[in-house]
């Protein structure tokens, strides 16, 4: 076999753990994203009641411990500590403290399978939480986006709030989001090669191998440009994607 | 027999009470007006009735019925609200269309998804729903925008924008029909169209409280009127009697306002 089919065989087998990976972080952080997003606008505060009853009953204006209970909102506040931590922190050591870590804190030692499984599980899991943090930034702006209006037309219609997120918030959410979506997916394309640091083997791990030695082959350069053929091959197969989705919701503003 | 009575509501933002013992009735086929300048608790007046804000005092009953007690929590349960806000049907100063759905579809789709919950919609959907584009139809049809039916509403004027919300608020038959400034989002020359509408409505014998800065149009169109400042009613009456003729002195001093232009 000659240099070439050889090194685009283990490209490919490369680049399909690559896809591999983006598609599984997609899978699960647009859905988990949407529940960060919804939790960070939460507005339950557990004590507004009882202070305002309290203040009102006395009949006084309220001080600095009654504003912070007002103010006081657990899961908006969890949420928002979540996406400081996650956006705030290198996704590198995100995913060296999630593939590594558990193996020396817990009893039975590493909970990840064996081998390129257990790499690519755990590559998973962090891509999937620090991608919905940032997916989650970006619904907010696309519900916060659409007018109040929206919603109270809905209510008054005697629409349930289920109702009124599927049929009347969704899809101008959806138009709103789809270029910062745009955006961050196609960083997500690219940023699966940093799971590398746990030695998954994704496609710019192939092609570095030829210039270390893997297939007889040692000191091929190469390969290693030919990767990035790869990214830019699909990323722009994506922003045709994205332009024709934009397109399609261009028929009402 | 009044439909609606309204009784001591209070409402306050944070520290601030921008309602203050609001009580009036209205009765079956009349318009109310309410006017009144900006912060004076009109608008929230009518959020409170369609419950997009709560009371903090008072009750709302309609047809006798108690539908909202601020001292009783059991009138105040988000399932059973979802249900009394179908008494009130609500048009908005800005419109609030849909914009990803056509005229028809706004006006439709609040009953389509309540026919869901029929316990017959499964058998007869196809009925159903046909019967619903009908009755979308000539609502528009009455809106005269049987044209536009297929329209988004960003291809339509501001003045069609209002008339399909009137339809879409109509579509539920709610025995009150409420307007916020209906026409006040509007260029001037498209006023005409939207007040033309409500006037029709009047005609036959709707339940309406519109909240207008259109005094002569309040003054021809309303049974009754209230006059609104600082969060309390300062006069109601009859609509002729309280334009042309005020009692108090507030009121007379607002109508100068206006007149003056």
């Amino acid at each position: 076999m000659d240099a070439l089919s050889v090194v685009v065989g283990a490209l490919n087998t490369g680049f399909l753990a690559t896809l591999k990976l983006f598609l599984v972080t997609l899978v699960g952080a647009l859905p988990l994203g949407l529940v960060v997003a919804f939790g960070s606008m939460n507005r339950w505060a557990p004590f507004a009641g009882l202070a305002h009853r309290y203040l009102r009953r006395r009949d006084r204006k309220p001080g600095s411990i009654a504003r912070l209970l007002i103010a006081f909102m657990p899961i908006r506040l969890v949420c928002r500590l979540l996406v400081w931590v996650i956006r705030g922190t290198p996704l590198m050591l995100q995913l060296l403290i999630i593939f590594y870590i558990p193996g020396y804190v817990l009893e039975g030692g590493s909970p990840w399978p064996s081998g390129e499984t257990g790499r690519f599980l755990a590559a998973a899991a962090a891509f999937i939480i620090n991608y919905a943090c940032y997916f989650s930034v970006i619904y907010r702006g696309g519900i916060e986006g659409v007018p109040v209006g929206q919603q109270e037309a809905g209510q008054v219609l005697g629409m349930t709030k289920a109702q009124i997120f599927r049929h009347v918030t969704l899809l101008q959410m959806v138009k709103r989001i789809v270029p910062p979506m745009s955006n961050e997916i196609i960083t997500l394309v690219k940023d699966t090669s940093i799971a590398r640091i746990i030695s998954f083997q994704e496609v710019i791990w192939a092609g570095y191998a030829f210039l270390k030695g893997s297939h007889g082959y040692s000191g091929l350069v190469w390969p290693l440009f030919f990767t990035g053929i790869y990214f830019l091959v699909f990323n722009g197969l994506l922003t045709i994607l994205f332009g024709w989705v934009e397109r399609k919701l261009s028929y009402f503003q | 027999m009044a439909i609606l009575e309204v009784h001591h509501i209070e409402k306050h933002f944070g520290a601030t009470r921008v309602l203050e013992d609001i009580s009036f009735d209205l009765e079956q086929g009349q318009a109310l007006a309410i006017i009144g300048s900006s912060g004076s608790g009109k608008t929230t007046l009518l959020r409170c009735l369609n419950f997009l804000e709560k009371p903090d005092k008072g009750t709302i009953s309609v047809a006798s019925n108690l539908i909202f007690d601020a001292a009783d929590p059991a009138t105040q349960r988000e399932s059973e609200v979802r249900k009394k806000r179908l008494h009130f049907g609500l048009v908005f100063q800005s419109f609030n269309l849909f914009p990803q759905y056509t005229a028809l579809k706004n006006v439709t789709l609040a009953r389509e998804l309540l026919a869901q919950e029929q316990p017959d919609f499964k058998e007869n959907k196809k009925k159903i729903l046909e019967e619903i584009q009908a009755d979308g139809r000539d609502l528009l049809a009455k809106m005269g925008l049987s044209e536009r039916a297929g329209h988004y509403p960003s291809q339509l004027s501001g003045g069609q924008q209002q008339r399909v919300a009137i339809a879409r608020a109509l579509a539920l038959h709610p025995d009150i029909l409420c307007f916020d400034e209906p026409t006040s989002a509007l260029d001037p020359e498209l006023t005409g169209e939207v007040l033309r509408v409500i006037r029709e409505l009047a005609e036959q014998r709707t339940t309406m409280i519109i909240v207008t800065h259109e005094m002569a149009f309040a003054r021809d169109v309303a049974d009754q009127v209230i006059f609104m400042d600082g969060g309390v009613i300062v006069e109601q009456g009859d609509a002729r009697q309280v334009i042309e003729h005020p009692r108090e002195e507030r009121t007379r001093q607002f109508l100068a306002r206006y007149a003056e232009g």
